[in-house]
């Protein structure tokens, strides 16, 4: 094949483009991880000197830890609450065609297309027009809706691509609908699960406008908590938050890589 | 009366959407609700919640500031997503040209500022935007700029950020769009004699329409309702619909006109998000005739 000279401008400029694409989706992780090492007391980038000293900082702020665990748990309740309803859901609507189906999987996806400012003002006026006092469960309601479309797109995904036929082959075996569930569906679609929830988890641990409604002095989230300090002041030890989040990510996607092929499911659902 | 045959085929049917029961009933009384209840509270007059009617939505239509900061956030929405498609379909046609290592490489370094935080990435633009961030630092060192240039609050800088926060959503559905292109159409047109850019513009890209357009509804949405972003890397003095929502929500406390200033914000991008489908789709009907 004969390379025109318009073409190699043309591989050029691809390649060009693509890898500052690549250059910028790796900055901010590298910028952070550096930062969070700098022994100065501002932002300024390359740090001057070397320390961990704003690790050590962040080891005793407790009012940060507090924060995290609040986010852990939220995310660890919002998860279960919605990889349990969100993988039912998927399962009773990713095969069928019919009008209904169609309009309940819009409706389940729909979160993560309308702002989510307005969701968590309309929920907060649910909650005052109710009573209802705001508390962890209240906020987890918020995170519920937030997040079930990741576990939809990447449960549905899987559905699809199980084969009917290993159902029917259970059904006219004998085994009841429960037990074909349990035995074969499950196993088949686990990896999809388990990447729907891991996502779900990480959105609803980096998720801000529902709680910036939802949340009080007592339910205080981390990135909010991030928020309020970065706007106060470029306070340095958000770097070491930071850099703690990085890390745990990373190695959180290695392991989900490793167990469940995180990367080929993310892929199938799009 | 139905026969027999089709009364169990539409049991069966509803049989079969029985698992999406209970989330259905979580969505209605969770999601649903509060957005219809957020209708109903915006059309009250006072903050008091005394008379019904359309004042609040009078006032946004009168008032010069809302419709402006309404327009900024769109447009804002618009600038982040085309920055974004240029760079997705670059990533995505190295990753379809490249083998198994390269893909991997690829889709972990897109996966990973997905996956992490936006509030550590906003935090890393505030680094690298900074008075004395990476951009100043290497241009004065380059002797390029001989004073800092403030990066950090202006609309430049914002777009910027933003495009590489989302650009994840949008690379996604692109790379499996072209993923999922017939070769023999882009052979065929090689076959006849086009170049590569010609090859790009009239056979790839209308092709693979549909992935862009979804990943540009997702990048549209999630660009005008991130707020952590735009008021870190805008600062204060760029005011875009949802801290507008938010000051007058929980600052001024008045609902109503904070309902209305919702109603009419996700009123414009679901008619943005129609629009836009519906155009794509007329153009799919097109290329599918021809």
């Amino acid at each position: 094949m004969r390379l025109r000279p318009s073409d190699l401008v043309y591989e050029g400029a691809v390649w060009a483009v693509a890898g500052f694409a690549m250059l910028l989706l790796l900055a901010p992780t590298v910028v952070v991880l550096i930062t969070s090492f700098t022994g100065g007391q501002t932002l300024k980038f390359p740090p001057p000197t070397w320390s961990v000293r704003w690790y050590v900082e962040l080891a005793q702020s407790s009012e940060l830890i507090g924060a995290g665990w609040t986010s852990l748990k939220l995310a660890t309740f919002a998860t279960l609450a919605c990889g349990l309803l969100g993988t039912a859901a998927a399962l009773g609507i990713a095969r069928s065609r019919s009008t209904t189906a169609r309009l309940l999987d819009s409706l389940f996806m729909s979160p993560m297309v309308l702002p989510a400012m307005a969701f968590g003002l309309a929920l907060l006026m649910v909650f005052s027009v109710l009573s209802v006092r705001l508390s962890l469960w209240t906020l987890a309601i918020g995170h519920v809706v937030i997040c079930t479309p990741f576990v939809i797109r990447m449960v549905s995904a899987a559905v699809q691509q199980l084969n009917p036929a290993l159902a029917d082959c259970s059904f006219s075996l004998g085994a009841s609908r429960w037990y074909t569930l349990r035995r074969i569906t499950l196993p088949l679609i686990g990896r999809g699960v388990f990447a729907g929830c891991f996502v779900a988890f990480l959105a609803s641990f980096d998720h801000v406008p529902v709680s910036l409604f939802l949340s009080d002095a007592r339910t205080e989230v981390l990135p909010i908590k991030l928020w309020q300090i970065l706007e106060a002041s470029l306070d340095v030890r958000v770097a070491a938050v930071s850099g703690v989040i990085v890390v745990v990510t990373l190695v959180g996607m290695l392991l989900a890589e490793r167990l469940f092929g995180l990367a080929a499911n993310v892929q199938e659902s799009r | 009366m139905q026969n027999p045959v089709t009364r169990r085929r539409t049991f069966a049917a509803l049989g079969e959407a029985l698992p999406a029961v209970p989330l259905a009933l979580f969505f209605l009384a969770w999601f649903v609700a509060p957005f219809l209840l957020l209708v109903i509270i915006s059309l009250f007059d006072t903050a008091e919640f005394r008379a019904l009617g359309l004042r609040q939505y009078g006032k946004f239509f009168t008032d010069g500031y809302s419709l402006g900061v309404l327009w900024d956030t769109l447009e804002l929405g618009f600038l982040v997503t085309a920055v974004c498609l240029p760079l997705a379909y670059a990533l995505g046609l190295v990753y379809v040209a490249g083998g198994p290592h390269r893909r991997t490489l690829i889709l972990f370094l897109i996966m990973m500022p997905m996956l992490t935080s936006a509030v550590v990435r906003t935090f890393a633009w505030i680094v690298i935007l900074g008075r004395e961030g990476i951009v100043n630092n290497t241009m004065l060192a380059l002797g390029l700029w001989g004073t800092p240039v403030r990066l950090l609050y202006t609309w430049g800088g914002l777009v910027l950020a933003l495009a590489q926060i989302q650009l994840p959503l949008m690379a996604l559905p692109v790379i499996n769009s072209l993923l999922k292109l017939d070769r023999n159409i882009v052979d065929a047109a090689e076959a006849l004699g086009a170049s590569r850019l010609r090859r790009l513009c009239t056979v790839i890209v209308p092709l693979t329409l549909p992935g862009a357009l979804a990943g540009a509804l997702l990048v549209f949405a999630a660009s005008t309702t991130a707020f952590i972003t735009q008021t870190l890397v805008g600062g204060g003095r760029i005011v875009l619909m949802p801290l507008n929502i938010y000051q007058q929500a929980v600052g001024v406390q008045d609902w109503p006109f904070a309902a209305a200033l919702s109603v009419v914000f996700t009123v414009s991008i679901l008619v943005i998000t129609y629009v836009l489908n519906a155009a794509a789709q007329r153009r799919m009907r097109g290329i599918d005739a021809a």
